[in-house]
């Protein structure tokens, strides 16, 4: 039997007049790399934020590890997110500090390590994405790819148990992402993580995933293994895999039709 | 009806932010360093706006009280009435306004970006509380730096004013410092600026710190809250200023 390490459970959540999320069943399960998917705006990113305890759901529960994340005291939240790594689209390094001390903060502030055993747990953190040479760098002197990397070391910095990508692969010319591409598969598979991915980019993210969930108007429009997304014959699915202009999710903004406005305007 | 509403949301919200930031304030003890380091960005790089600008502020103030004074044959309490409109007066408040244009801004930019760049998502996800790790070191720094710069202000603004009063339009060195000596009074005066210079660093920093907090997360919101720092400080120091007055010295 699979366990789930996130569990969501009617997950309603809105932005002002917007429903993001209308009921939403999901599990993660533990030691794969689960892929959120779904077209741009359809809060992929805002479940990571719920996911992490940094939003708050208008109805329903998240349970990570057991524990229900918005139920948990500050102090618990906070052992908790210990446990959960995040890299974010920007990277979201600190920008006042080098690419050693970035690596660095997390264990500096949770950590009563002395300075030559930090110094050699970034260094470590840093060669196992391919930046031991660049420590001393800024943020500022970091290509897109380069910062989310180090983002990545600094992710695993406290060992993780889960690690959620948002967005990892956009912007990334291809050398960048075959590296990314490579070190998310091998970080979830050495290490033994769980890994939530949340991407538009289609085929590198099937290229690495183990379970897909394909999210659109606030729902779950998905849910299965890669290979039975690849073969579902849904019309969600294939426009979004398949990449078609029009589909279920119309070509045409909703809106009066054209003769309409046009009659308008000679009128 | 709205726009009132909008006001009293907004204050409701700095309010809360002020009540976290104080909260964690002893926290910052054993991690001083970090205010340190803040002190040092607040207040060391605003130095020298401050010492140009007090200086001239007491130059013009010998000039102006110089032409007035000497129709009534009174040039000798210029060093006097140029001090005292520092120390109660111009001092905590110029001070307060650049303070409010140089640091105030630079914390609304500083913190803005980090929450637009997703660097206080990051931190929160890190299992660091920002309020503790960002906006407390630079609150306490700010409201530790305003009066030693209003201070600063004050003392460069009296040698401005013995500069022209004494070496340009030759009153006498010893009047200059002796009326000084005897009209100041240290509580009713010195200390009632020191105050107000405090009053003011507490609220020009919050208020910089909550519109960067605040702010909607792009170049446009970040520029928009830096704007509404500088204009909402010193609206509130002049404010403030009246009614401290009113209240010190009846």
């Amino acid at each position: 039997m699979t366990q789930a390490l996130v569990q969501i459970r009617g997950l309603h959540f809105s932005r002002g007049d917007k429903k993001i999320f209308d009921g939403i069943d999901m599990d993660i399960t533990v030691g794969r790399i689960t892929a959120v998917m779904g077209p741009s705006g359809t809060g992929k990113t805002t479940l990571l934020k719920l996911i992490g305890g940094q939003l708050k759901p208008d109805a329903g529960e998240i349970r990570v590890d057991g524990e229900n994340v918005h139920a948990l005291p500050r102090a618990r939240l906070y052992q908790l997110r210990k446990k959960m790594g995040m890299l974010f689209q920007s990277g979201a390094l600190l920008t006042d500090l080098s690419v050693f001390d970035n690596i660095a903060f997390p264990l500096r502030e949770h950590t009563d390590l002395s300075d030559s055993m930090i110094r050699t747990l970034v260094l470590m953190k840093l060669a196992a994405v391919g930046l031991a040479g660049a420590h001393r760098l800024m943020p500022s002197e970091l290509s897109g790819g380069m910062a989310r990397r180090v983002a990545l070391a600094r992710a695993l910095a406290l060992d993780p148990m889960m690690i959620m990508y948002d967005e990892p692969f956009t912007g990334q010319d291809p050398i960048s992402l075959g590296v990314l591409v490579k070190l998310i598969r091998d970080t979830n598979a050495t290490l033994g993580l769980t890994s939530i991915l949340v991407s538009h980019d289609v085929a590198e993210t099937l290229s690495i995933a183990d379970d897909v969930k394909i999210i659109s108007g606030g729902k779950v429009i998905a849910d299965g293994s890669k290979e039975d997304i690849q073969r579902s014959d849904s019309p969600w699915v294939r426009q979004f895999i398949d990449g078609l202009a029009d589909g279920p999710v119309p070509f045409h903004y909703p809106g009066e039709p054209l003769e309409r406005l046009l009659l308008e305007d000679a009128g | 009806m709205k726009p009132l509403l909008n006001a009293v949301e907004r204050l409701g919200r700095g309010s809360i932010f002020l009540a976290k930031t104080l909260r964690v304030l002893p926290k910052l003890l054993p991690r001083f360093g970090l205010v340190i380091h803040q002190l040092h960005s607040v207040g060391v790089q605003t130095l020298l706006i401050i010492v140009v600008a007090g200086l001239f502020v007491g130059m013009v103030l010998a000039l102006q009280l110089y032409y007035t004074l000497s129709t009534f044959g009174a040039e000798d309490t210029l060093g006097m009435l140029v001090d005292l409109s520092l120390v109660r007066e111009l001092g905590p408040v110029v001070a307060a306004l650049l303070f409010a244009g140089r640091a105030g801004s630079a914390l609304t930019a500083e913190i803005g970006l980090m929450k637009a760049t997703e660097q206080l998502s990051g931190l929160e996800m890190m299992a660091v509380d920002p309020v503790e790790r960002i906006i407390a070191p630079r609150f306490l720094a700010g409201f530790i730096a305003m009066p030693l710069l209003a201070a600063i202000f004050s003392a460069v603004g009296i040698l401005g004013g013995y500069a022209v009063g004494v070496d340009l339009l030759r009153v006498d060195a010893g009047a200059f410092w002796s009326q000084i000596q005897a009209k100041v009074d240290f509580s009713e005066d010195v200390l009632n600026g020191v105050i107000k210079s405090f009053v003011f660093g507490f609220v020009v920093t919050w208020i910089a710190l909550f519109e960067g907090h605040d702010c909607i997360p792009t170049s446009e919101g970040v520029a928009r809250a830096t704007t509404r720092t500088v204009v909402h400080s010193s609206l509130a120091v002049l404010a403030l200023d009246f009614v401290l007055t009113a209240i010190m010295y009846n």
